[in-house]
């Protein structure tokens, strides 16, 4: 691959059972750029979990996935409440989600941890009333 | 193990993937939480699950899972269907609880999904 792909999507807030759908799209257009099985799983179990955090927790956002010769970037950006507690919030079993949440099979407090399990690299820059921006990458080999 | 063994095993109703029934399958997992199943990886996978709504076929989607039942006889909508149809995911749906679905399946010698 010569040159980066770039892929952006709005993530819609109001409509859960739409929550995933730009995952499920970006996990095609890399089986398409021929990039391996593990990558792709690992690069497209990060960016759901993330998605589903912008719809439940933060009204929605904008997905920006990145691919180059050298690593998969996903950039996942809301205009949600923010992490008050950045490292709590990372702990796996940590959730503020509501029973209405759970009840829609969400908020076991997994998805950040696995996301940081998932990539190579992820930041977290975060701003209470202003919103989230989470940046995550895989590496090619 | 073939998935039209745990269609035999669990009694279920196929709502899609008919095609795909001689699918050997190596492992499976249960829950009604998505990032509890998104933890753990396998191959090949099936997931049973009490919970029916469209995050369940992506999260199949998302972890190369080839089949999903729907216990306690949960019937997923038209859309759902379309959405492991386009996967190319087999669905189905049992009467057992998920407790009996589980057991039946592991006694008859299926995995459960380790740790990666
Ligand atoms: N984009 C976000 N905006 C605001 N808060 C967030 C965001 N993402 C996560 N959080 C906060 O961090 C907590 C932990 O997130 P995490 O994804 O690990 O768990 P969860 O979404 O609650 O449950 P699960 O991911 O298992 O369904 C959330 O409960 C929420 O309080
Ligand atoms: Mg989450």
């Amino acid at each position: 691959m010569s040159e980066n792909v770039t892929f952006h999507f709005d993530v819609d807030g109001e409509n859960f059972s739409s929550a995933g759908e730009a995952s499920v799209l970006v996990k095609k257009k890399l089986r398409q750029l021929g990039i391996s099985p593990e990558i792709i799983r690992r690069v497209s179990i990060a960016m759901y979990e993330g998605e589903i955090n912008m719809v439940i927790h933060a009204e929605g956002g904008s997905a920006d996935v990145t691919v180059t010769d050298k690593e998969v970037a996903i950039v996942l950006s809301d205009r949600g409440p923010g992490i008050p507690d950045v490292s709590l919030a990372m702990q796996e079993g940590y959730s503020t989600a509501r029973d209405n949440i759970r009840a829609l099979g969400f908020g076991a407090g997994m998805g950040l941890p696995n996301m940081k399990k998932y990539t190579d690299s992820m930041e977290i820059e975060t701003k209470l009333g202003v919103g989230t921006t989470i940046t995550m990458k895989v590496k090619l080999s | 193990m073939k998935i039209s063994r745990i269609k035999d095993l669990l009694g279920a109703e196929l709502f899609c993937g008919e095609d795909k029934l001689d699918t050997e399958v190596y492992s499976a997992c249960c829950s009604d939480m998505m990032s509890d199943v998104l933890a753990f990886v396998k191959d090949q996978g099936v997931l049973l699950t009490g919970l029916v709504n469209a995050q369940v076929v992506r999260t199949a989607e998302m972890m190369d899972m080839a089949c999903i039942v729907f216990v306690r006889s949960k019937t997923p909508s038209a859309d759902m269907i379309e959405l492991a149809r386009e996967s190319g995911i087999v669905v189905m749906k049992s009467g057992y609880r998920a407790y009996e679905a589980c057991g039946a399946l592991y006694s008859a010698g299926l995995k459960p999904v380790g740790n990666n």
